[in-house]
């Protein structure tokens, strides 16, 4: 019984969304009957269902495509984010040169530069993967710098009163002392990769929810759009809530979720 | 008894555009082997940078400090630090934050590992070697924070108002723990205080400080039995010296007399 309860309690945030989410589909059933919307400007969400219903392993061909230039895209920018991100913490010169070079680079929209890595990385599927990556890195080496610098001094007088190497200090005081910051920013990554994978779809491309869309659009077939749209809808909240469990069960130490339960002294 | 902690003419100066401060002038002071020294003054004394200048944290502007028979010149290593808030890694178990010195040093090993249990039983914390610090209480954490420095054995203590975060029950029961831990192994304690009768209970002798600058004005012998019941804070011997402690302070204007 406790178990079944305790499920029940874990279970309330994911429960919420769905149900709020299959309340908001009746209702946008309901109005497009009622106010007969025209189904080439928004069709009905049973319509969008039969959509994917009617071809499911097309769709799934290029969902599959997305997610995994997604995925493999988010993970190159955390290996590369957090390497960068303890390069400029322990390097003066570092930072005044990749950090500010950062900076600048974040300041340009990058779907501005999705043409560019069309023609250096070509149109297939790297281009995809790389355009996620250069889109989440920049959330994950600020999230990681920010981690990493926010070490309390006293910490590290401890450290060296114990005769700790800086190696040793990175690896078992700095850098787990910055997870909770890196999971921070690889919560906003995910959703970045997603951006970019799609934005490198928009600009040329042969599969994916990116290149469904383009295409969907230049034949007003505006139930494909919905049914990627809602996929892509999907697949993001999934990617999410994968990174959140990932986090509950890494770091369970963490502030914002350990329990208040406090034994006397 | 030859002197463990020796500073000789210790002087620090913090330089700022508004002149310099000298948070500790001449110090001159010695701490014999197996001695419990504690030192007392107002806060802003520099009591606590004496202390990181001890551990070798913080390099003095001035003078020598000595451990054993080698100068301090950088963060020495056969010394245990605690600090007044407990510092533990909320990642590592009760075990693995005690253990944290001896990864540091390539010697964590199953010697080292039943010695931290040991460590942790004696002072009641048998059962809680596996939980997580958010799940002890700020005594028990303080607790931790000392079988910390204590588990690669080192023959000198330094603690920096480990039990100022405290409240007063909790803060008895672990001066009584401390002592009982000390009369034990006998280390040499460098300990900082602004607590006149914590400082009078646990000491072999109380260095009294005066602020700005930080001197030391006058060392005062404890010379009451141990083991030492709490209730010996109430008897007239330990009262006529933590009212020498107070009349020290008062001349130098530290305290109200």
């Amino acid at each position: 019984m406790g178990d079944l309860k305790s499920w029940w309690s874990y279970t309330a945030r994911p429960r919420v969304l769905i149900l709020s989410a299959l309340g908001l589909i009746v209702l946008w059933e309901l109005a497009v009957d009622f106010l007969r919307v025209p189904s080439f400007l928004v069709p009905a969400p049973s319509r969008v269902i039969g959509e994917i219903l009617k071809n499911p392993m097309w769709y799934w061909g290029h969902t599959y495509y997305t997610l995994l230039a997604t995925v493999l895209g988010f993970a190159l920018a955390v290996i590369i984010g957090v390497v960068l991100a303890v390069i400029i913490v322990y390097s003066r010169t570092a930072e005044q040169t990749i950090y500010a070079a950062l900076v600048a680079l974040n300041s340009i929209p990058k779907v501005a530069i999705a043409p560019l890595f069309i023609i250096w990385v070509g149109t297939g599927f790297p281009s995809k993967v790389t355009m996620a990556a250069v889109i989440a890195l920049f959330a994950i080496v600020i999230d990681t710098v920010l981690g990493l610098r926010s070490l309390d001094p006293e910490l590290l007088d401890l450290a060296r009163s114990m005769g700790a190497r800086p190696r040793g200090i990175l690896f078992k005081i700095r850098f787990p002392n910055a997870l909770p910051s890196i999971f921070a920013g690889m919560k906003v990554a995910i959703s970045l990769a997603l951006v970019g994978t799609i934005v490198g779809e928009f600009v040329a491309a042969s599969s994916g929810l990116g290149y469904v869309i383009v295409t969907a659009q230049s034949t007003f077939d505006t139930a494909r759009i919905f049914a990627s749209l809602l996929i892509l809808a999907v697949m993001g909240t999934i990617l999410f809530f994968l990174i959140d469990l990932l986090e509950r069960w890494l770091l369970p130490w963490h502030a914002s979720q350990r329990h208040q339960e406090q034994p006397e002294a | 008894m030859s002197p463990y902690i020796r500073v000789v003419k210790g002087s620090k100066i913090y330089r700022s555009r508004r002149g310099d401060v000298h948070a500790l002038e001449d110090i001159d002071l010695e701490i014999r082997d197996s001695e419990f020294l504690s030192i007392v003054g107002p806060s802003g004394c520099g009591k606590s940078t004496l202390m990181r200048c001890v551990a070798g944290l913080a390099p003095i502007s001035s003078g020598e400090i000595w451990l054993k028979g080698s100068r301090v010149d950088g963060p020495a290593q056969d010394l245990g630090v605690v600090f007044q808030r407990d510092l533990l890694l909320d990642w590592r178990t009760v075990l693995d934050n005690v253990l944290l010195a001896t990864e540091f040093r390539g010697t964590r090993n199953a010697a080292t590992e039943a010695r931290a249990v040991a460590l942790l039983e004696k002072v009641g914390l048998g059962a809680f070697v596996n939980r997580y610090p958010w799940e002890l209480s700020g005594g028990m954490r303080q607790r931790c924070a000392i079988c910390r420095a204590l588990v690669t054995d080192p023959p000198v203590l330094l603690m920096d108002e480990p039990f100022g975060a405290l409240d007063a029950l909790t803060r008895d029961d672990l001066n009584s723990e401390l002592q009982n831990v000390w009369l034990e192994s006998r280390k040499t304690v460098l300990f900082i205080t602004h607590g006149i009768s914590e400082a009078v209970f646990l000491s072999d002798r109380v260095a009294v400080m005066s602020a700005k600058p930080g001197r030391i004005l006058k060392i005062i012998p404890v010379a009451l039995p141990r083991p030492r019941p709490l209730s010996i804070r109430d008897s007239v011997e330990f009262i006529s010296i933590t009212g020498q402690i107070r009349q020290v302070l008062a001349q130098a204007g530290a305290i109200k007399g």
